[in-house]
C-alpha cells in the first residue's frame, strides 16, 4: 500500500523563490524515512505540502491514493487528522497549559463545541495523562508549558501527536534542540511508537549520523531535488559531500537576487 | 552591472526622500501655526491673563455641599453605566470584526495556502469577508464618537442610551482594528501546528490566537473603557446624560466652582478605572 505518491511537486513562493522542484517520491505504509540535506533544501516546505499546510504549485501528490488538489474545507481537515506532526520547536502555545497543548491533537475529531468546554475544564485529562506518561513527563500535565524546558516541551509535542493517533507522523528536525543524548532517546521513541502501532513515519534530520544509524531508507535532498535515496549502507561518504557540498556560496547566491529586488521595491 | 545602476539609483531616492519629508513637514508646521490662531501672547497681555485669572479663581473655592454631591451621584453612577455598556457593545462589534479582519486568519500566510490555493472562488469570498470587516471597521471609528452621539440623539431620543450607542459603534471600529492588529501579531507556528492536527479556523482561534495574545487583548480593552469613561463625558455635552451633561448645565450658569467639583469626580473615576485595569493586568 502506498502512503505517498508525488509525482513532479513543485512549490514556488510568490516572490519566485523555488523551494521544491519537479519532486518525485514514493512512500509505503509502515515504512520509515530519513530526510538529511543542508538547510535551505526544501526539507520544511515538503512536509508543509505532506502535511497539507502548503499546496504544490505544480504536479500531482497522493495521500493514500486521493489528489489533495481536490480538497478543500471539511475533507481537508479529515486529511490533516489522519497526519501528525512534529515541529522542530515552538510550535507550542506557550501560556496554555501542558494538557491542552496534548489534548489539542483532538481537535480534528472534537467539534467546535467541544473544543471549547474542553479549555474550561479537560474532556480527557485520562488520554492527555497517558500519552504524557509514554514521554515520561506525566507529572507536568497541569504545568504551564512555557515553564517546560526545551526538551520536555518536544516530549509534549509527541505527546499531541499520540493523542491525534494519526496514520503518518511527519517529525521535521525533532531533535536539533535537545542535547544529543536526548536526541537518540527521542528518535528511538518515535521508531517504537510507528513500530508498535503500524505508523508511517518521515523525519528531517540534522544529523546525517542519526539517520544512518536508525532508519532504513534515507533520502539525500538539495536545493529542492532528491539527490539519492538509498539505504544507508550505499550511502558513501562521497555522496555525502555532494549533498553538502557548495552549501555556503550557495547561500550568497540565494541573498544577491533578494537584495536586487529589494533595492526594485524602494525605487 | 545591473545591479550596480539598481543600487546606485535606490541610494539616490534614498537620499533625496528626507529632505524633501523636512521641507513639506517645515510648511505643514507653518501653515498650521497660522491657521490654528496659536497666539502665544495672549497669556502676556493684561487682558488676556485677567480673563484667566477670572476662569480660575471662580472655580474656587469647589462647590462641596452634601447638597450638590448627593445630587451628582446619580449623573456619575449613570457615566460609569454608558462607559460599561458602550464598552461592551464595542467589543461585542470589535471582536468578530475584528477576527475577520485579521490578514493571517482570513485570506493570507501559511494557514491559508492549502484552502484557498487553486480554488479561484474561496479566495473571493474569503477576500470579500475581510475586506467588509475592514470597510466596516474604519467606517465606525473614522466617524467620531461626538459625532455618533448627535445623530443617535436625534434617532432615540436624549438620556444614556444614545451615548451607549456612539460609544460602542465608535470604540467597536477602533476596537477591532487593534484586536486585528494584535492577532496578527501572533506567533503562527503554534497556529499552524495546531491546524495541521486537524482543527478548524474556530478552534484554532481558542486554542492557539487567543491564549497567546490574551494579556495584550485585555489590557487594550481595558485601556479603552477608561477613555470611555472619558468620553461618556462629553457624550454628556450633546444630550446623550451623565457628568457631562451636568458639566454643561454648570458651564452654561458660569457656575464654574461646580464645574471643578465635576472635573475632579471624573478624575477620580478616571483614576479608578485605571487602578482596576493595571490589577486586572497584573494578574494575567
Amino acid at each position: 500500500m502506498i502512503q505517498y505518491q508525488l509525482e513532479q511537486v513543485t512549490k514556488v513562493f510568490p516572490r519566485h523563490q523555488i523551494a521544491v522542484i519537479g519532486l518525485d517520491l514514493e512512500v509505503h505504509k509502515g515504512e520509515k524515512v530519513a530526510l538529511i540535506g543542508p538547510s535551505g533544501a526544501g526539507k520544511t516546505t515538503l512536509f508543509r505540502m505532506l502535511n497539507c499546510t502548503l499546496r504544490p504549485s505544480a504536479g500531482k501528490l497522493f495521500i493514500d491514493g486521493e489528489d489533495i488538489e481536490r480538497l478543500h474545507g471539511k475533507r481537508l481537515r479529515q486529511m490533516r487528522r489522519r497526519i501528525g506532526t512534529i515541529y522542530q520547536q515552538h510550535n507550542l502555545v506557550p501560556r496554555l497549559r501542558v494538557v491542552h497543548n496534548v489534548l489539542s491533537g483532538k481537535l480534528g475529531q472534537w467539534s467546535t463545541v467541544q473544543s471549547l468546554i474542553s479549555l474550561a475544564r479537560p474532556k480527557d485529562v485520562a488520554l492527555a495523562y497517558d500519552a504524557l506518561r509514554r514521554v515520561g513527563i506525566e507529572d507536568k500535565i497541569f504545568a504551564r508549558t512555557d515553564e517546560l524546558s526545551g526538551g520536555q516541551q518536544q516530549r509534549v509535542a509527541i505527546a499531541r501527536v499520540l493523542v491525534q493517533e494519526p496514520e503518518v507522523i511527519l517529525a521535521d528536525e525533532p531533535v536539533s534542540s535537545v542535547d544529543p543524548s536526548l536526541a537518540s532517546a527521542i528518535i528511538k521513541l518515535l521508531l517504537d511508537i510507528c513500530e508498535s502501532l503500524h505508523k508511517t513515519l518521515l523525519m528531517n534530520l540534522h544529523s546525517v549520523d542519526l539517520a544512518l544509524a536508525y532508519f532504513q531508507r534515507v533520502i539525500g535532498i538539495k536545493e529542492g531535488r532528491v539527490l539519492f535515496d538509498l539505504c544507508p549502507d550505499k550511502i558513501s561518504d562521497g555522496l555525502l559531500d555532494d549533498l553538502y557540498s557548495g552549501h555556503l556560496p550557495d547561500f550568497q547566491e540565494e541573498k544577491a537576487p533578494d537584495e536586487a529586488s529589494r533595492s526594485l521595491v524602494y525605487q | 552591472m545591473k545591479r550596480q545602476d539598481l543600487s546606485s539609483i535606490s541610494k539616490e531616492s534614498k537620499s533625496l526622500f528626507p529632505y524633501l519629508f523636512a521641507f513639506f513637514f517645515g510648511i505643514a508646521f507653518i501653515d498650521s501655526w497660522r491657521r490654528a490662531g496659536i497666539a502665544p501672547l495672549f497669556f502676556f497681555e493684561a487682558q488676556g491673563r485677567e480673563h484667566l485669572w477670572k476662569f480660575v479663581r471662580g472655580m474656587f473655592p469647589p462647590e462641596l455641599s452634601s447638597q450638590f454631591l448627593s445630587l451628582m451621584l446619580q449623573p456619575a453612577l449613570e457615566t460609569i453605566q454608558i462607559s460599561v455598556m458602550g464598552t461592551l457593545i464595542a467589543v461585542l462589534i470589535g471582536f468578530p470584526l475584528g477576527i475577520l479582519a485579521t490578514r493571517t486568519f482570513s485570506v493570507s500566510g501559511i494557514l491559508n495556502d492549502a484552502e484557498i490555493k487553486g480554488a479561484p472562488a474561496r479566495f473571493a469570498a474569503r477576500y470579500s469577508i475581510y475586506f467588509c470587516a475592514r470597510a466596516v471597521l474604519s467606517l465606525f471609528r473614522s466617524i467620531p464618537e461626538f459625532v455618533w452621539a448627535f445623530m443617535f440623539v436625534r434617532a432615540v431620543g436624549l438620556g444614556p442610551f444614545p451615548g451607549v450607542l456612539a460609544i460602542g459603534v465608535a470604540y467597536g471600529g477602533m476596537l477591532g482594528k487593534v484586536y486585528s492588529e494584535i492577532f496578527e501579531g501572533a506567533n503562527e507556528r503554534p497556529l499552524e501546528a495546531l491546524q495541521s492536527t486537524g482543527a478548524n479556523k474556530m478552534q484554532t482561534f481558542c486554542y492557539g490566537w487567543l491564549p497567546q495574545v490574551l494579556p495584550n487583548f485585555v489590557s487594550y480593552t481595558l485601556y479603552r473603557w477608561e477613555c470611555a469613561v472619558r468620553a461618556s463625558a462629553i457624550l454628556g455635552l450633546v444630550g446623550a446624560g451623565g457628568l457631562g451633561q451636568q458639566i454643561e448645565i454648570s458651564m452654561r450658569m458660569f457656575n464654574f466652582q461646580e464645574v471643578l467639583t465635576l472635573l475632579a469626580i471624573l478624575f477620580m473615576m478616571v483614576a479608578a478605572v485605571d487602578f482596576i485595569s493595571a490589577k486586572v493586568r497584573a494578574m494575567l
